[in-house]
């Protein structure tokens, strides 16, 4: 009986089985930020401890990082106060970091695979639920909390439950205009928030296998979001062709074993899987969420739930329509937008803003709309840069800032106001996550953002994707 | 490291309905630009409770009087979900909360509490449902959860509660700080790493 890729990564780093019957599981790569490690690295003061593996951690600045005025100290104190205990952390701690100035810096789950850290058969923590993007490459990265970035620092090590697989195919052709995010949150819509709780999900067919590392990366991001901490691909020539020259990534002869290595940590044919679930892409349309957890969604030609037609969920549908301030039945095509965030860790890559680019291309942002792009790296800005793109956001009147996670989640100066409605590229729609406690989140592609964008409320994509293949 | 041991916690209960109760409901992300964990407890939920102005027209089971001094919360499905940010429990058990008694969890919120110390147990739901009612009818009612025995009793009313071994014992043995267990034998971490190709740069054979 064959392995799975879980299994042969979980067997390869399992340290001893602890007393308390967990396995202790050795780490890495350890990714830091600023927002959930000050409390760790206290903690190792407190002790006496030191980091045990600088050479396996690396830390960035990402999530309350301005994204316009970035001059030091930052108007917000307790932001300053943030980045400058990270800094200091990582001086006395002795860890790399990629610094607000770094040509680097960027968010934690956009420069990992950039720099070439993340690598197939890793195991990778981060103090961040996203962490699973990393999965895109055959890693199994894990979400952690600042308990566990403690015990990561100090030991490299964590004490983890064993995960059941579920394998999930996807096969078929996306039509143009339906991207991976589509296809991600149709698997959250179908299996549940909930659904993955237990599981490492592992993506397979032909539509996963055909696409690209930043596509992998956004179906990976949102496991987390269908409850499953791990998602993870298995890795192929399109991994490796991605890690050549990375900055972190072997090269020469070294490059060679690597690769050879890498493919051996792939899922067996034989594997045994303790679910399996197949999704076909060929009917997929664009996505878009309508209520407060991502699983809250419909195709863009469809409607808003009724309360009625909800059976068992009726009281959660009549909670998240109350909350939206939407009718039961109402279209999604054609509902108001105030904001457009095309950003995070989801959806801020390259690809990602060539794709809204070319949609907003010669096209104005709706007088109504505050539009505005946030790359996810110094990296993918500068390249965007070079491309022009910037300029094609800027003519059609989105603002370009520089990286970070910005109004994903609010933690910097991006927030919504009031009750705005934000067509957003990010992972979460939860009440309040944009930074108004009233702030309402439509998720969806970026490309779907662009397009409401500049028609001002939610239209499908692919009326727009048609009109340039005709032009 | 040496932890408290926890094994029975008894208190009066506040019930918390409503599935996938996420953490940033538990704690907005703008609470978490602070270096330390202290005063979360003052915004937890904060933007569905009305705030100290409106404490007493408001709803909110955490505004309510007669939840005052609870120490155990019942919830029902995928309790935590969403971020990974220990702040949620951190602000939960700040605020007094001891135990959180539900259908289910999301693993990492499970995982940040039991690293704290803050027990998540999970019961039937039709026993849930039971609990919420009699709390709700009887805010006073005391509630004994019994680690060990696995049984959550109150006066009139008794039903099984489980959680994983691992946590069980971790909470009971006093065994849940694990840096220092993960600690203990550095030399078998060493090795694992000594293994692993990526670690060493696969300078060796593949």
């Amino acid at each position: 009986m064959g392995k799975t890729l879980l299994q042969k990564v979980w067997d390869l780093h399992t340290v001893r089985t602890l007393p308390t019957g967990q396995t202790q599981l050795f780490i890495g790569l350890h990714l830091v930020h600023e927002v959930t490690s000050p409390q760790a690295f206290d903690a190792l003061r407190a002790r006496g401890w030191r980091v045990a593996r600088t050479d396996r951690t690396f830390a960035t600045v990402d999530h309350i990082v301005p994204t316009r005025e970035r001059a030091r100290p930052f108007l917000d104190l307790l932001a300053e106060d943030m980045i400058a205990s990270l800094e200091r952390n990582c001086r006395e701690f002795g860890i790399r970091l990629a610094g607000l100035d770094d040509s680097r810096q960027g968010i934690v789950h956009v420069i990992g695979p950039e720099l070439g850290l993340t690598q197939p058969g890793m195991t990778i923590a981060c103090g961040d639920s996203h962490t699973s993007t990393h999965g895109a490459f055959g890693a199994v990265a894990l979400g952690i909390g600042t308990s566990q970035v403690r015990d990561v620092l100090a030991s490299q090590c964590l004490a983890m439950e064993p995960m059941k697989v579920r394998r999930i195919r996807v096969t078929g052709l996306l039509s143009p205009g339906v991207y991976a995010k589509d296809v991600i949150l149709s698997i959250i819509n179908r299996l549940g928030v909930g659904g993955g709780v237990g599981y490492a999900y592992e993506y397979a067919g032909d539509t996963i296998e055909r696409m690209s590392m930043d596509e992998r990366m956004t179906i990976c991001n949102m496991s987390i979001e269908g409850g499953a901490r791990v998602g993870y691909v298995n890795p192929d020539e399109t991994t490796f062709q991605y890690l050549k020259g990375r900055p972190f990534a072997p090269e020469g002869e070294a490059f060679d074993r690597a690769r050879a290595w890498w493919q051996a940590i792939a899922s067996d044919r034989d594997a045994r899987y303790d679910d399996d679930v197949v999704l076909r892409a060929g009917e997929q349309a664009p996505v878009v969420t309508w209520g407060v957890n991502p699983g809250q969604s419909v195709p863009v030609t469809g409607r808003v739930p009724t309360e009625r037609a909800a059976g068992s969920d009726a009281k959660a549908v009549a909670d998240a329509l109350g909350y939206m301030g939407f009718k039961g039945g109402e279209p999604v095509a054609g509902m108001k937008i105030d904001v457009a965030f095309i950003g995070s860790c989801t959806n801020s890559r390259l690809s990602d803003l060539r794709e809204a680019a070319r949609i907003v291309r010669g096209h104005r942002v709706a007088p109504h709309v505050n539009a505005l792009v946030v790359p996810g790296s110094a990296s993918v800005k500068r390249a965007a840069e070079q491309e022009g793109l910037d300029q094609i956001f800027r003519d059609a009147g989105f603002e370009w800032r520089g990286a970070g996670c910005s109004m994903c989640l609010g933690m910097n100066p991006d927030k919504l106001v009031g009750p705005q409605v934000c067509a957003s590229s990010s992972n979460r729609n939860f009440k309040g996550r944009q930074g108004s406690p009233t702030g309402r989140t439509l998720l969806m592609s970026p490309a779907m953002v662009a397009a409401a964008a500049v028609a001002g409320e939610i239209t499908d994509v692919r009326g727009l994707v048609a009109e340039q293949v005709e032009a | 490291m040496g932890a408290q041991k926890i094994a029975r916690i008894e208190g009066t209960a506040l019930p918390m309905r409503g599935d996938d109760v996420d953490t940033d409901r538990i704690i907005p992300a703008r609470f978490l630009r602070s270096v330390t964990f202290d005063g979360l407890e003052d915004h937890l939920f904060e933007d569905e409770r009305a705030g100290a102005a409106g404490a007493a027209a408001s709803r909110h089971p955490f505004d309510n009087p007669q939840y005052r001094g609870a120490s155990i919360v019942l919830v029902n499905r995928n309790f935590g979900c969403g971020s990974s940010r220990e702040h949620a429990p951190q602000a939960l058990q700040r605020w007094g909360i001891r135990a959180v008694l539900g259908e289910s969890f999301s693993e990492i919120f499970f995982g940040n509490s039991l690293m704290i110390g803050l027990a998540c147990v999970t019961a039937a739901p039709e026993h849930v449902r039971e609990l919420m009612t009699r709390v709700e009818a009887q805010p006073a009612v005391r509630l004994r959860l019994d680690l060990q025995a696995g049984t959550c009793t109150l006066d009139g009313f008794s039903c099984p509660i489980a959680l994983p071994a691992h946590a069980r014992d971790a909470l009971t043995t006093g065994a849940w700080d694990t840096t220092g267990l993960l600690l203990e034998r550095y030399e078998e971490v060493d090795a694992v790493g000594q293994r692993l190709p990526y670690v060493t740069g696969f300078q060796g054979r593949a």
